[in-house]
């Protein structure tokens, strides 16, 4: 499969990204530039983390205007499938592409440690490969985490179980203390209705090899690898037909 | 050109009363931190007056910041030669050292005292964002950033206010980088209130045949002033680093830099862009003493001249003149030597990651710095006058006679009023200098790069090492950074040799080889005499360890008048040190697996004189007093390589060095980090002081190690054949630290004084800056 890793002027996930998705799973990997709408026939696009444009003004609130974040929509709005990681999620919730906002960790302080998540919804392109209710050990980096959204809206992510994943106990408790950043009813990540755009602030990439802690982030990346596999399995069949 | 027949310009201010080097106003020599005598030299050496620019540059490069006058006869003692040294110290940025593959790891540790002194968080971050230029500036990417900070205590607001900005300031500029800051210390003590000690290294990593330069050579090529425009801010930055901290100094705000990590980020990414495209000759980033610096020294290094005109410098604001200009230290900024022809090719590729450039200057073959505003010179001056020509002060330093007295304290007299083993060990676990930094390094990006094995939190850090094809080397490096202040200050010679061999037992503790160390010397005002004595001794003892346990000194900063009203910093040599280790998974600090057999390897003293300058003493009761151990080299030598060949031949699961807060510390962190106990037991003491001795003296060269029980054997005798002795304290097992008859403690009641030590003693709630 062939991965398009966006790079703003101050994204620093990019090369973990790179690096997890190429060297580590063997697939194609390729950066694209800020600047640039050609997506490069991309299979899925991965907005990565960092401080894009300095986090000025707010994290994601310059990026959005990035003349690629137009041609992410439109290939979003096709179905192709976009993932976005830490400072990728306060982009997509910028550009409007996700409900809701990134606030200050309550803690008013930048944290980075690993964190427990508990998979909310199994049947999405990012999520396929876990298990119900799985647990995964994943890090955290960041200073602008705690996501908040109108109750509304939060019932509405809900129902249409659109809650991706949450902060929980190592036994998959959704308590306060596991908590991170704050974040309403511990959420840690969301999906689209359309299921083909998600974000999280979790860094799958940081965990794909055990010799760097743990190996769950490839969950994520691997049910990735699977769901266009299988879409590209489809499309040639109805090819063929 | 010799400097007599310098051509009459501009430059040259008529030879009139103002300007007298007998009559020069006693301000305008302070403005610049030199002396009458140094004023009388420049004279005589320029054979004119310099004008008010070019005093100046010579404030600047004759500073010691950058001039190093009184340290650089002493640095001369360091060993700075090894088999895997590819760059000495002093020959670049920073130093390099050869792992194999084709590539170099390139590091430096550099001081940022006085400006975090008075403007914490830019204080801090502006020195984690100069050291990162270092790295950068060489063309290799930085994978590491460590920082080694030291503080007044937190009982006091404003060494609680200096804490959490220097902190949230490391933070703020490491993590918006993306370089991991992945270990370093912190220590509190009395004698760093007001004058708190923030030192950063950066570990770069780069193919050695593609180092690039700091050297500007080659008349005609253009020379380009990249990134951040240039401001007011930092003039005179390297010399108030060069002078003691006073009522005055708060005055001195403005001569503290400002940071915009976000700037830097691009810079570096641009510059590692432009390492590969051939088209510049050498590069310079502007750090201390700005534009002045960066210009003299790649020029001088290159054998060259540069010819530049201020007009053609973006500026921040209106009406700045040439000394502006030349002293600003402006952050972000670099300095870009191109081949002719290639400017817009230069140009255009930082313009691609939005940075600004300019070609203000050219390379001429006259070895003098030229600056012109238009077509007027405005200063012109040999540049070995500003290198070469900067004046060493050898002194005969004298040994302080307090020490003396220090010496003499009674350990007896602690008898008195001994608390329980159970309690001292509790408390020393929640002094601030000894508990846990989770809350400190939780803020701190210590993963981004995806090559943190080992984050901060054991003896040293471990990074794998990828090359630039991005696959595994299957090599990795440990770094740490260790000095000991107290030790040093008790025992000037020791402490310098133990903060080098406490740093390369942290590596081999990770079961990594040590290669080579980068240095910080924060002492105070080297005029005074016993202050010169510690500054010598401890480079010494730094010299005599680093000799002979092979890591020579690749680079390193000079930090004095580390004083405020008049008195002085203990005596603080920081080593930051990289080990390699290759075809092996590093060695953990904290025990595995329950039935292992824990063995100290060192040894296990019950003398009372172990407990000079210790943490027990000075956490306890409040003392800094005695002489502390005295390091053997031979023995620490031994040490190492017992350790380092037993954990190659697969016999160790865990080491971790004792050394602040003795055997009981050491134990109980392998317990605290683990979760699980220690079942042993001690050979009957008589002596209740012999009891604390051995608990928490803190006799050097000791390593904590736990092993299968089928090693055991083969371990003790690989460490009788050394000569190393062995002590066996026991066995992992249940959940507390039980060593019969002295001490039994939960695990659990370790672990919440440990874990809790810091935020009680800085008042829970309060978050670090932002």
């Amino acid at each position: 499969m062939k991965f398009g890793v966006v790079v703003f002027p101050g994204t620093w996930s990019d090369k973990d990204c790179l690096h997890v998705l190429g060297p580590v799973l063997g697939q194609e990997a390729v950066s694209i530039w800020h600047e640039d709408t050609d997506l490069q026939n991309c299979d899925c696009v991965v907005l990565p983390g960092g401080f894009s444009y300095g986090d000025y003004l707010r994290p994601g609130a310059i990026a959005r205007f990035a003349p690629v974040v137009g041609a992410i929509k439109d290939f979003a709005e096709r179905g192709g499938l976009v993932l976005g990681i830490c400072n990728g999620f306060q982009i997509l919730l910028e550009a409007g592409m996700l409900p809701g906002a990134l606030l200050r960790n309550e803690s008013l302080e930048f944290r980075c440690q690993w964190v427990n998540l508990r998979i909310e919804n199994v049947e999405t392109p990012f999520t396929r490969l876990c298990r119900p209710g799985q647990v995964l050990r994943i890090p955290i980096s960041h200073g602008d985490g705690n996501y908040f959204a109108s109750e509304e809206t939060l019932d509405a992510l809900e129902t249409s179980n659109s809650v991706l994943a949450r902060y929980c106990t190592a036994g998959g408790e959704v308590t306060a203390d596991a908590n991170p950043n704050g974040s309403r009813r511990n959420i840690a990540g969301i999906v689209s209705p359309g299921r083909n755009v998600a974000a999280m602030m979790p860094h799958p990439e940081r965990c794909g090899e055990a010799l760097l802690g743990g190996e769950d982030g490839r969950l994520i990346f691997n049910s990735i690898i699977a769901a266009l596999a299988e879409r590209q399995a489809a499309s040639a069949a109805l090819t063929s037909v | 050109m010799p400097a007599d027949s310098a051509p009459t310009t501009n430059a040259a201010t008529p030879h009139n009363a103002a300007n007298d080097p007998l009559t020069i106003d006693q301000r305008a020599l302070d403005e610049v931190a030199l002396t009458r005598d140094e004023y009388t030299e420049i004279v005589r050496l320029l054979g004119r007056v310099p004008n008010r620019l070019e005093l100046g540059l010579f404030g600047a490069m004759w500073s010691e910041h950058c001039g190093y006058k009184n340290s650089r006869p002493l640095l001369k003692r360091f060993p700075v030669n090894g088999a895997r040294v590819l760059l000495k110290a002093g020959a670049e940025n920073a130093g390099a050292v050869d792992i194999g593959d084709g590539l170099a790891v390139v590091m430096k540790i550099e001081s940022h005292n006085h400006p975090s002194a008075i403007e914490p968080y830019q204080g801090a971050a502006t020195g984690v964002g100069g050291i990162v230029r270092d790295i950068f500036t060489m063309g290799a990417r930085p994978i590491a950033l460590l920082d080694s900070l030291r503080f007044g205590p937190l009982s006091e607001p404003r060494n609680r206010y200096l804490f959490r900005g220097i902190v949230g300031g490391v933070g703020g500029y490491g993590n918006c980088l993306g370089i991991p800051t992945v270990g370093g210390e912190i220590y509190f003590d009395a004698s760093y209130s007001g004058n708190p000690l923030v030192n950063a290294m950066c570990v770069g990593l780069i193919e050695t045949n593609t180092l690039i330069p700091a050297r500007a050579e080659g008349a005609g090529n253009p020379v380009l002033v990249v990134g951040a425009s240039t401001g007011r801010d930092g003039i005179h930055g390297a010399t108030f680093a060069s002078v003691e901290l006073d009522e005055a100094s708060e005055e001195r705000r403005p001569a503290v830099q400002v940071g915009n990590p976000f700037t830097e980020k691009l810079l570096m990414e641009a510059c590692l862009e432009l390492r590969d495209k051939g088209w510049i000759v050498g590069m310079q980033d502007l750090g201390a003493a700005g534009m002045t610096s960066s210009t003299v020294e790649s020029a001088h290094k290159g054998n060259s001249g540069i010819d530049l005109d201020v007009l053609r410098v973006p500026r921040r604001e209106a009406g700045m003149t040439p000394y502006d200009i030349m002293l600003s230290e402006s952050q972000e900024r670099m300095l870009v030597i191109a081949r002719d022809g290639h400017e817009e090719d230069v140009r255009a590729l930082f313009a691609r990651w939005g940075l600004h450039s300019e070609v203000i200057g050219q390379v001429i073959a006259e070895p003098v710095i030229r600056v012109r505003e238009g077509v007027q010179v405005v200063a012109d001056v040999p540049t070995t006058l500003l290198t070469d020509a900067v004046p060493a002060y050898i002194r005969e330093g004298e040994r302080p006679d307090a020490l003396d007295d220090l010496w003499r304290f009674d350990m007896t007299s602690l008898a008195a009023r001994l608390p329980t083993a159970h309690d001292a060990l509790l408390r020393l676990l929640a002094s601030p200098d000894l508990s846990s930094r989770e809350d400190v390094y939780r803020t701190y990006d210590t993963m981004v790069g995806s090559n943190t094995v080992i984050g901060p939190g054991s003896d040293a850090a471990v990074l794998r090492v990828r090359d630039a094809s991005d696959h595994d080397t299957g090599k990795a490096i440990a770094v740490c950074t260790d000095g000991n202040g107290r030790l040093t200050y008790l025992d000037p010679f020791n402490g310098g040799a133990l903060a080098v061999a406490e740093a390369a037992r942290n590596c081999v503790c990770s079961g990594a080889t040590p290669l080579a160390l980068t240095n910080c010397l924060n002492f105070g005002n080297p005029e005074k005499l016993d202050v010169y004595y510690q500054l010598a001794q401890a480079i010494d003892g730094m010299a005599a360890a680093a000799h002979a346990l092979e890591t020579p000194v690749i680079s390193g900063n000079v930090s004095l008048y580390n004083e405020s009203f008049g008195k002085a910093i203990y005596p603080t040599p920081v080593v930051g040190m990289v080990g390699l280790i290759e075809g092996r998974a590093p060695t953990p600090s904290a025990f595995q697996r329950e039935g292992d057999v824990v063995v100290l390897l060192g040894d296990a003293s019950r003398d009372l004189a172990t407990l000079g300058g210790s943490a027990y003493l000075a956490a306890l009761y409040d003392t800094v007093a005695g002489r502390p151990p005295t390091l053997d080299l031979d023995r620490e030598r031994t040490l190492q390589r017992l350790t380092l060949d037993t954990i190659a031949a697969g016999l160790i699961r865990s080491a971790h060095d004792c050394s602040d807060g003795g055997l009981a510390v050491a134990l109980a962190e392998c317990c605290i980090w683990s979760g699980l106990g220690l079942r042993g037991q001690l050979a009957e003491t008589a002596a209740p002081l012999e009891a604390v001795a051995l608990l928490f003296g803190e006799a050097p060269s000791r390593i904590v190690v736990s092993l299968a029980p089928e090693a055991e054997d083969e371990v003790l005798t690989r460490a009788k054949a050394a000569g190393v002795p062995v002590t066996r304290m026991g066995v992992v097992a249940g959940d507390r630290l039980a060593l019969s008859p002295l001490l039994d403690v939960p695990a659990a009641e370790l672990h919440a004084a440990w874990r809790n030590g810091l935020s009680r003693a800085l008042g829970a709630g309060v978050p670090v800056m932002e």
